[in-house]
């Protein structure tokens, strides 16, 4: 870990929070994935690492290498933004997939469709 | 001191993510339907992001942002096609 | 002149930074080529014939962002609690909320502010008879819900977008 050395203490510090931040929402998250009940508690679960959990690792790695480079460099902002533009997207899809599926079925536990629709 | 903290919180949280795709993949195979599958595998490959986003941290290269980049728009592909696919049977119309 | 070679200028302004900073230099060259990138693409854009948006309120529109992010960190501490404390019955269901907002845009903006904040999910949106199908992870009160959304999010939305 000899590049790690170069970081002054405060950003070794400060990087040391943000991944482990990061790190624990997606854990969080996804531990979520596996203790809810049904598929529509679960859908919730992922968005926190999605959201904080990506926030805070790209927070860490922006800070690592703008220290160690000793120049800005925030391109990781762009995993951020392609993240927060897809993510909305693919749960709405799946979501609408399962309560078609759901509604296929005749499931109880859905809202059934408008006469209209 | 800072960096031994350093090096410590960063195999933290790469365990930590390590369980969290184990979590992940555990939902993945007991489903129980095809809709949680999917879900699990989205969370799967935005942990295996920050998971290289960590690797990158610990060894100093910029090339597994660029990976993670590509694994963030790819996943992104793949989970729409599979939405798609339970929706309607099939992928494109 | 101008509008005809530049349609959308802040599209085509964004992907020119998406361009810098993915090329990660500021060169003369990278320059053009994002320029140039920026213009086509746009144009391309163009072909779609999108309906066309009308943003008042800029002021607003940052005021709901801040908004937003402040929602997003609070809701995910809201949601890791209720995933933590393992003895707590969470009770969620869905919830109807017949909307005023009719823009797509406004729809658009209305579905990705529900679905990326943690513990609210946007399901299904019926355009006759403008009735909005939401998922909440932990669902207290109904109206409590539905009040919510309208005016924390709907009112800017409907002041910003019609």
């Amino acid at each position: 870990m000899s590049h790690l050395d170069a970081l002054p203490p405060w950003a070794a510090i400060l990087v040391a929070v943000f991944v482990m931040l990061g790190a624990l929402f997606a854990f969080v998250g996804s531990l979520g994935l596996l203790r809810l009940k049904n598929f529509y508690q679960r859908v919730h679960a992922p968005t926190l690492g999605t959201t904080l959990g990506t926030f805070f690792m790209l927070a860490g790695s922006i800070t690592c290498f703008s220290v160690l480079h000793g120049r800005p460099i925030f391109y990781e902002i762009l995993i951020g933004v392609f993240l927060t533009l897809t993510t909305p997207i693919t749960l709405m899809l799946l979501v609408r997939a399962a309560l078609y599926r759901d509604r296929e079925e005749g499931s109880a536990d859905v809202p059934q469709a408008q006469l209209h629709e | 001191m800072s960096h031994s903290l350093l090096a410590a919180a960063v195999i933290l949280a790469q365990i930590l993510l390590l369980l969290a795709m184990s979590f992940s993949i555990i939902r993945m195979v007991r489903g129980p339907r095809a809709q949680d599958r999917v879900l699990a595998l989205d969370a799967l490959y935005v942990n295996a992001m920050l998971l290289l986003l960590t690797i990158g941290i610990r060894s100093g290269s910029l090339l597994y942002v660029e990976a993670g980049l590509i694994i963030a728009l790819l996943g992104f592909a793949g989970t729409v096609a599979l939405s798609k696919f339970l929706m309607r049977g099939q992928v494109i119309e | 002149m101008i509008r005809r070679w530049l349609p959308y200028p802040i599209l085509s302004a964004l992907l020119l930074l998406i361009w810098l900073l993915l090329s990660q230099s500021v060169a003369p060259g990278t320059i053009l080529l994002g320029a140039l990138l920026g213009i086509a693409l746009a144009k391309m854009f163009g072909l779609l014939r999108p309906p066309k948006a009308h943003l008042r309120n800029y002021p607003l529109l940052g005021r709901l962002f801040l908004r937003v992010v402040l929602d997003i960190f609070r809701s995910n501490l809201a949601v890791g609690r209720l995933i933590l404390c393992r003895d707590r019955r969470v009770r969620s269901g869905f919830v109807a909320i017949p909307l005023q907002l009719t823009d797509r845009y406004g729809l658009a903006v209305l579905a990705c502010i529900i679905t990326s904040t943690p513990g609210t999910i946007w399901v299904s949106y019926d355009p006759s008879a403008n009735i909005l199908l939401i998922h909440v992870l932990d669902l207290v009160d109904e109206a409590g819900w539905t009040d919510t959304i309208k005016q924390r999010y709907e009112r800017p939305l409907l002041e910003i977008f019609q």
